[in-house]
């Protein structure tokens, strides 16, 4: 862990906030996540949720309040420890995406405003890998971070009431898929066959914070595919391990 | 699985199902049913025992009045019925062994769209155990249900340093009431702040967190409510505050007040 200047503060009586500096960088997200690895060799993990995002990471016992004074000691301990041979298991996933019209219903608007041709907008969106900075409004939803400036397109102006599951969205500095069916405000360039979040899987979410996405065009024919083999369970998700 | 942004859900107010598992004799994870506002009415088609408590409604069974707090033996064709809303805001109806709806990620709660309806709607079925020999240890508990309590105790949220001392003056010395918006997800209140330009990078938020948007809007999060958020957090209220507003609805005054 690279030792930054981190600040933790009590959160109820159930839960500890612990922050470090408040940028958006990889590094303070790896250093999240190696923290986790090291408190999995310290604590009874299975008593807490750790929520990382961006440059925090909350740790929640629900079954007892937390001794707060105590524990702040002992985190600083544990992240001031040496502790270089905690590995982090990182994925980079790729995910599918069809951009036919009939899914990217803003597409065209988004490719007019950035300037650019349809070609080229799914080029862009498709070239770049997306670091997951955290999960949360909506089981599934990725906070994800990277988008090229050239791809920056205002929300719009009025939200849709409803959003399709799976829809691919642009908005502002975020790019992410809707898991469920929602209200939303994002322009909508595409789906993803994907499930994002699937309660009756093993693993119902399977990204995690710190791990990266990077999307890749198919044809409708290919999707209506995936979507079959989603229903009979066979589908494969592509995953490929990051190395740091 | 608040990491993967799974909101808690469950029991608005945890107080009035736990008196009510604990006379049934179930375990406490035992599922009830919530009753906001109004009320259904049910027809029991095998024998089982039935316990309710929280807002006080005028129930029936078999058109006779019942009591809240005390264990009913239920037979085959026996109805409940619930009536007028006198106070309080959500009633708890609890069932020997607990309903028994689909386990989703191991609860039995109802959330849309993981589960497959949000709420109870007329026709639904609920699957139970048909119980013919529970003789409950008590038959009946002398409880108050906190309906009348308007003060909701809170610590401080991790943005608490924000506030000035005037917004804070203000935060602990004035009478809020609760805003028609008002859901599982969130209570807003009517009352706003100043307003204030500070966000903060999203980051977790759980029932009972207290939010101020940039209009100096305060949002109360409940069970239901996002598990992350990039308004500042200036409060967090204690288990027993959550029963509390549980029990509140559009209208209602609250006041805040350090735990």
């Amino acid at each position: 862990m690279n030792n930054y200047d981190i600040n933790i503060r009590p959160f109820g009586s159930h839960a500890i906030l612990m922050e470090w500096p408040n940028r958006v960088e990889e590094s303070i997200l790896e250093d999240i996540l190696e923290f986790i690895s090291v408190l999995k060799t310290k604590v009874n993990i299975a008593e807490w949720e750790t929520v990382p995002a961006y440059n925090s990471l909350t740790l929640i016992c629900r079954k007892q309040a937390i001794p707060f004074e105590e524990l702040k000691k002992q985190l600083q301990i544990w992240y001031n420890e040496e502790n270089s041979v905690v590995k982090t298991e990182r994925f980079l996933w790729r995910l599918p995406v069809c951009y036919d019209l009939d899914f990217g219903i803003d597409l065209l608007e988004v490719s007019e405003q950035l300037g650019m041709s349809i070609a080229q907008v799914i080029e862009m969106h498709t070239s770049h890998k997306y670091t997951v900075y955290g999960i949360g409004f909506l089981p599934g939803f990725m906070y994800l971070g990277g988008l090229p400036k050239e791809l920056e397109v205002q929300r719009k102006n009025t939200p849709r009431l409803k959003v399709t599951k799976g829809s691919v969205g642009l908005a502002a500095r975020q790019t992410g898929i809707y898991p469920q069916e929602s209200p939303g405000g994002w322009n909508i360039i595409g789906n993803c066959s994907v499930p994002m979040f699937d309660a009756d899987a093993d693993t119902p979410c399977f990204v995690s914070v710190g791990d990266q996405v990077q999307f890749y065009a198919i044809e409708r024919a290919e999707y209506d595919l995936h979507m079959i083999e989603a229903e009979v369970g066979i589908y494969k998700r592509e995953k490929i391990p990051i190395h740091a | 699985m608040l990491n993967k942004g799974v909101p808690v859900s469950g029991q608005m107010d945890s107080y009035s199902p736990a008196k009510i598992n604990q006379l049934l004799e179930n375990d406490e994870t035992a599922a009830v049913m919530e009753i906001t506002m109004t009320g259904p009415t049910i027809q029991f088609d095998a024998p089982t025992c039935i316990c309710f408590g929280g807002a006080e409604m005028s129930v029936t069974l078999n058109n006779e009045p019942v009591s809240p707090f005390k264990v009913y033996s239920i037979k085959q064709g026996d109805i409940l019925s619930y009536g007028r809303l006198k106070k309080g805001f959500r009633n708890y109806l609890g069932i020997k062994n607990g309903f028994l709806t689909e386990r989703i990620l191991g609860s039995r709660s109802f959330f849309f769209p993981l589960s497959e309806k949000s709420h109870l709607t007329d026709g639904m079925e609920i699957d139970y155990e048909a119980i013919t020999d529970f003789i409950p240890k008590l038959s009946e508990l002398r409880v108050d249900a906190p309906l009348d309590d308007t003060v909701l105790k809170v610590t401080i949220g991790p943005e608490h340093g924000l506030l000035t001392d005037d917004q804070l003056d203000v935060l602990f010395q004035s009478e809020f009431s609760i805003a028609k918006e008002n859901n599982r997800m969130a209570y807003r209140l009517n009352e706003n702040l100043a307003q204030h330009h500070i966000s903060i990078l999203t980051s977790c938020t759980m029932p009972g967190t207290v939010q101020l948007t940039p209009s100096g809007k305060i949002i109360i999060l409940m069970q239901d409510g996002q598990t992350t958020g990039g308004y500042p957090r200036i409060l967090q209220l204690t288990d027993e505050a959550m029963d509390i507003l549980a029990q509140k609805k559009h209208g209602d005054k609250i006041s805040f007040k350090f735990s």
